[in-house]
């Protein structure tokens, strides 16, 4: 885990006196709520249909017990008693009092934690594969990387008012479990004749106009890595449309001028940016990765005694293999089945700190699927673990199954929505609340957004659901084949829209279709892209 | 009819106004007719109220209802915390929201 | 009105003509540039120019601080105004970017002003103002 120095800390208690001087300034009317709006965004506070709402960064969805306690102090002394744990790996706040606001950003800095660039046309909180620094098939930890930009995007004085909001991540295996390629920018660490550097992505995105990223440069090295981003940002800033603010997404201008020509662009920029001096040396990156060498592994290689057959469904589900013998990957779902999805009482995130402190070596992360990992516990301590778990309800062994929805907060809680995406969530997960259907069904990637925005990722789902305002009424869009993972693909649309109970007898009917077409080991999303929409098609409105 | 909704500045509550001030429960809420736009301005630089607006709305024996969905879910709380609403004790409070 | 201006010489007199303008015919010493204008251009005349001034005519627009880099990365030492839709809180980022006199259409309060420039005293970045960035500090 990163720790904060002398500089870093001064930085963000810097901004807590800032904001609290821009809250004031506002308290006291010198300021209108025109000019207030883009400062209190750029620290993460939205005006949402009931209250402030507050965005926390989780840098990359790294976390350490103390942290995770903070978050939950937070919740209870500050709002009611919960959080949102959201799709980009942060935390939200639905209740929050703008008069309260820098105190509890300043209990946030105690904990090296903030809400710097959480909103806003900036850079944006770096998001990362959950799995970093345990996961087998990487080719180095990312989050040194991750960490790296961080550093660098917070308060850019040229890339603070961007055309649009701006959004980076970073991963280091081939399977991607981080939607990449869904990014403003993503980047893929990969080893080249023994060095590391990056892959890099640009101008992918959901929302209006999905789009996967194009790759622009196969392998950017460290010590350059700063300056090809700046003049990724630069060409963007500059030639980023501004006219329209559904078209001022770097994907549009990367798609209007072409890969091609934006990678001459970057380029030609790069070669002049280089010149400048903008990349720490070599030494800082080694700084930084100092911090998040791999801990004391020491656990005898013991598999669980699986007599306990609802400790065995989890740990088939949920825990996933590390790349240290004696030790396991855990998934914590926070996907009750008529739950919210992403929600956790403040009660709750408490157990998840205990458990990280007591059994992995003191570290969370939370995942875009809005669940929480401990990155690394001891098989033997696995049982404890699902035993205190379950206790605290959050044993819920459906990760990556149909009931693991992804869904944004929609029109119960977010001005911009159109409909409502969370009892949709229930409504599905409860339609196949039976575990052994669900397991029947296997890997089923359900995503819902209530509107265009696509906060729910519903473009990437194998499933995905979009709720529309129909003339004051919701109705919600269906599409089929979609995915976030290495094998990103944008789902199509099936055809016209379902109000509230038909979207949920829809589902039912195109993964019942799916039952009867799967042929050996397919997914929902391989049987789909191997017949085509038509059968199912027909399974729906037939 | 038409209602005049914002929020507190400090707080962040859903506000209505009644005539004479703002209340945070909708059946306060008074017809502002074709008043409402001077309402606003004044409120809003007296900071009694952040990001008012004007809204359509129906009379009902029960009080004003929202026409729009948006303002219906704001005047009484998520539909899917029924405990975090307005009325928590009233589990029928909800339903003319959807 | 230039409000406020961190420089000991002299202002420049004459009034600054557009790009398109100075492209023309060239003699003057003062530039306006608007956001959509390629700051590049005038990178072969930058020094008989003793004023550059960049236009915001919204806040949001942030074109301005690319442009402002390039001038100054490009060894652009006279005076570079921020004119416009400027914001008490946009002025440290814009003296990062090498701006160096302030012309904001409405008003600003001076102790603000002050406030917002001393409020950082570590910057992650090397910008085109003088802040060691605190990599370099880290690591000499």
């Amino acid at each position: 885990m990163y720790k904060y120095d002398n500089y870093d800390q001064a930085i963000v208690d810097a901004r807590v006196a800032e904001f609290r001087d821009q809250v004031n300034r506002r308290m006291a009317g010198e300021i209108t709520e025109d000019q207030f709006k883009p400062l209190r965004l750029m620290n993460g506070l939205y005006l949402q249909l009931h209250a402030y709402m507050l965005r926390v960064a989780i840098p990359y969805g790294t976390l350490d017990s103390r942290q995770m306690r903070m978050l939950a102090h937070i919740a209870r002394k500050y709002d009611r008693d919960y959080g949102h744990f959201t799709t980009r790996q942060n935390i939200q706040y639905n209740w929050i009092k703008l008069e309260e606001c820098a105190d509890l950003l300043e209990e946030l800095a105690s904990v090296e934690m903030h809400a710097i660039q959480t909103s806003g046309n900036c850079i944006r909180n770096i998001s990362s594969d959950q799995y970093a620094g345990a996961a087998a098939d990487e080719v180095a930890d990312p989050r040194p990387w991750a960490e790296l930009l961080r550093q660098w995007s917070t308060f850019h004085p040229e890339f603070s008012y961007l055309p649009r909001k701006f959004k980076i991540a970073v991963i280091a295996s081939p399977e991607d479990r981080a939607a990449m390629r869904l990014h403003d920018i993503g980047l893929e660490l990969v080893r080249k004749d023994g060095e590391l550097g990056a892959r890099v992505f640009v101008g992918g995105g959901m929302g209006r106009t999905p789009m996967i990223a194009p790759e622009i440069n196969p392998f950017v090295k460290a010590d350059d890595l700063l300056s090809y981003i700046e003049a990724c940002l630069r060409v963007y800033n500059r030639y980023g449309r501004r006219d329209n603010i559904y078209k001022a997404r770097i994907k549009i201008l990367v798609h209007e001028i072409g890969a091609d020509e934006y990678r001459r662009q970057v380029t030609e920029e790069f070669a002049h940016v280089k010149t400048l001096g903008i990349d720490p040396p070599l030494a800082e990156l080694e700084r930084i990765s100092a911090f998040f060498a791999p801990p004391a592994f020491d656990a005898a290689d013991v598999e669980p005694d699986r007599s306990d057959p609802d400790f065995a469904v989890w740990l088939d589900q949920n825990v996933k293999p590390h790349k240290q013998s004696g030790y396991a990957i855990v998934n914590i779902s926070l996907k009750p089945i008529g739950g919210i999805p992403g929600d956790a009482s403040s009660a709750q995130i408490d157990v998840m700190a205990d458990l990280a402190e007591k059994y992995g070596f003191d570290e969370l992360r939370v995942t875009h699927a809005q669940n929480i990992v401990l990155p690394h516990v001891a098989k033997r301590d696995l049982f404890a673990v699902w035993q205190a778990l379950r206790e605290a309800e959050l044993a819920n062994a459906n990760l990556d199954l149909i009931s693991d929805i992804i869904a944004c907060p929609g029109l119960d809680y977010c001005s911009l929505a159109n409909a409502r995406s969370i009892p949709i969530a229930q409504k599905i997960a409860t339609r196949f609340a039976d575990a052994e259907r669900q397991r029947d069904v296997g890997e089923l990637k359900l995503k819902i957004s209530g509107c265009i925005n696509a906060c729910g990722h519903h473009h990437a789902g194998h499933i995905g659901i979009l709720g529309v305002d129909k003339k004051g009424v919701e109705n919600y869009q269906l599409t089929l084949g979609g995915s976030g993972a290495e094998d990103v693909s944008i789902g199509k649309i099936t055809g016209p829209g379902f109000d509230e109970d038909g979207i949920v007898d829809a589902v039912e009917k195109a993964v019942e279709k799916y039952r009867e077409l799967r042929e050996g080991e397919e997914r929902f999303v391989d049987t789909y892209r191997r017949v085509g929409m038509d059968p199912f098609k027909e399974a729906i409105y037939g | 009819m038409k209602l005049l909704t914002g929020n507190e500045l400090g707080s962040g509550a859903v506000t209505w106004w009644t005539g004479s001030g703002w209340s945070i429960h909708v059946e306060d809420a008074i017809d502002v007719g074709e008043g409402g736009e001077a309402i606003l301005h004044a409120e809003e630089g007296a900071r009694r109220v952040n990001a008012p607006y004007i809204i359509d709305a129906i009379p009902t024996p029960e009080g004003p209802r929202p026409a729009h969905i948006k303002d219906r879910v704001r005047a009484l709380g998520p539909t899917v915390r029924p405990d975090l609403t307005l009325k928590p004790a009233d589990p029928a409070a909800g339903d003319w929201i959807i | 009105m230039v409000e406020f201006r961190y420089r000991d010489d002299e202002v420049t007199e004459q009034p600054s003509v557009t790009l398109d303008a100075f492209l023309d015919q060239s003699n003057a010493t003062a530039v306006r540039l608007e956001p959509d204008d390629d700051a590049r251009k005038l990178i072969p005349f930058l020094d008989r120019l003793t004023l550059i001034e960049i236009a915001f005519p919204k806040f949001r627009d942030g074109r301005g601080y690319s442009s402002a880099r390039i001038l100054r990365e490009a060894g652009y030492t006279g005076e570079l105004r921020a004119q416009g839709d400027v914001l008490v809180d946009q002025i440290a980022f814009m003296r990062r970017c090498g701006f160096d006199s302030f012309a904001p259409e409405g008003s600003l309060n001076p102790e603000a002003v002050e406030r917002a420039l001393s409020t950082y005293d570590q910057f992650y970045q090397k910008a085109a103002d003088a802040a060691v960035p605190v990599w370099k500090l880290r690591h000499g």
